[in-house]
């Protein structure tokens, strides 16, 4: 890539820094040239989140439909799968699944709301009471 | 708190990957000078291309355009005779105790991270991923002081959030994962040299010669056969999102563009000079091709997932031009082999 050719197109990486990308100088050398971004890849990004928003919107609904707990929905949220969850909450993914029932999920006392909680960055009421 | 100090001398270095910005910074600071990104990528053979089979990442393919984390900053620091402290913890206390000691005696650290949690990063960057890298350089006004290389400037977290992200869970879970170079002897020109030849000598094996046919160069037609199969088989918007994650693993902040290929390009140049062997800067020009192909068919993968292309044309055209990428690539890396650069 020629320095002249490095897109300089805005999106997210603004107000946190240019990015360094590697490119061809005027002598055919290389040497480092700070970038904004580029569209092409800001629009893999931009992709990539309209389809973790429909995923939390399908979970929400899920909620909503007394399909799902809000375990489900708020793993969802913070982008997480089931052996990430596991991870966070020290939970066997056998557990973490059962917890999507909302059935399962009412009767979970507060000691393990409060692992999810934590892992989920939220107050233990707020998991108790969401509602979708 | 005692451990309230800065490293005064410590130079923030800004570079295209994490690992590499660690590596160079560190190396720098120990004395070694000449380090450069190019260098430490090219000398840790940095190179690579895998699809892993049955792994998805963020519900995508799982595709990476380089080496394993830590390896960049392991091979460099041995080829150059740098003994390296590597050190990972059972538990948070233990972890920010270890590194409150370091930051005492002034010694400043590289430290693996998860990316989730690491709240001076724009939402958008923000997923689960575990092999970030940055520098602990210092504590103030109960914050640590941070140099992310990937970053213009330098920056700093509390004390909580730093414990954090030191302990994300997942893949490549970091586990308070602590490094830096401990004795560093002197390095003569001839061992730069010996370094740049084993590096180029692994990067030949790992790109050519590595058993499966989803690694190295091999991987890239592995890919190039998925996506002929992906608009059948996943419908066009899936076969978009996995475009547009091949384009955000090849072109992110991370990779110098081009997947890594122009950050390779520029080591072999530099490697021209250390070596007096100008046949290397005709290969790095090899690897300028291929990076620019890379860039070309992200384009054409945008096309894709923008909805501008369609037909199942359009992903045999991707596909053929990953294919052609992989002659490229495996011609340049056969010259390199063939180049007979001694020991």
């Amino acid at each position: 890539m020629k320095k002249e050719d490095l897109p300089q197109d805005p999106g997210a990486l603004d107000n946190f820094t240019r990015e360094v990308c590697y490119v061809k100088n005027q002598d055919g050398k290389y040497e480092t040239a700070l970038s904004r971004g580029w569209d092409v890849k800001k629009e893999a990004l931009d992709n990539a989140w309209v389809e973790v928003n429909k995923r939390i919107e399908e979970a929400r609904q899920a909620v909503i439909n007394g399909e799902k707990s809000p375990v489900f929905y708020f793993m969802e949220l913070r982008l997480m799968d089931v052996p990430l969850l596991s991870g966070y909450t020290g939970f066997l993914a056998f557990f973490v699944k059962r917890h999507f029932k909302p059935s399962v999920f009412k009767g979970l006392n507060d000691r393990k709301l409060g692992k999810y909680a934590e892992a989920f960055d939220i107050t233990l009421q707020e998991l108790k009471n969401f509602k979708g | 708190m005692s451990y309230d100090s800065q490293i005064e001398e410590f130079q923030h270095v800004q570079t295209a990957h994490c690992e590499n910005g660690v590596t160079t910074a560190l190396l720098r600071h120990n004395g070694l000078d000449f380090m450069t990104e190019p260098l430490a990528f090219g000398m840790g053979s940095g190179l690579f291309y895998i699809q892993i089979p049955f792994l998805t990442v963020n519900n995508g393919p799982a595709i990476s355009f380089r080496t394993m984390p830590g390896a960049i900053f392991k091979r460099t620091c041995k080829a150059l005779g740098v003994e390296v402290k590597s050190k990972k913890f059972g538990s948070p206390e233990s972890a920010e105790a270890f590194l409150n000691k370091k930051i005492d005696e002034h010694v400043p650290v590289g430290c693996q991270v998860g990316v989730f949690h690491l709240t001076y990063f724009p939402k958008e960057y923000r997923f689960h991923f575990n092999a970030h890298n940055i520098i602990v350089f210092g504590h103030e006004n109960g914050r640590y002081q941070l140099s992310d290389p990937t970053m213009e400037v330098v920056t700093s977290l509390s004390d909580e959030e730093l414990s954090k992200v030191r302990f994300a869970k997942g893949t490549f879970a970091p586990k308070g994962h602590i490094y830096y170079p401990e004795k560093v002897g002197i390095v003569t020109e001839d061992m730069i040299r010996k370094g740049i030849v084993k590096g180029i000598k692994r990067n030949v094996r790992d790109m050519l010669h590595i058993p499966g046919s989803f690694a190295g160069v091999d991987g890239i037609r592995h890919t190039a056969n998925h996506v002929r199969k992906w608009r059948e088989k996943l419908g066009i918007k899936k076969a978009g999102l996995y475009l547009g994650q091949i384009v955000r693993m090849q072109e992110e902040i991370g990779t110098g563009g081009g997947g890594f290929r122009f950050l390779y390009a520029a080591f072999l140049e530099e490697a021209a000079a250390y070596m007096q062997d100008d046949r290397l800067v005709s290969i790095s020009e090899e690897f300028t091709r291929s990076g620019d192909m890379w860039r070309a068919s992200a384009i054409q993968m945008a096309g894709v997932y923008k909805g501008r292309l369609t037909e199942q044309k359009s992903f045999e055209d991707i596909a053929d031009r990953l294919v052609e990428i992989r002659s490229v690539e495996k011609e340049a890396f056969q010259k390199l082999s063939k180049l007979n650069l001694g020991k």
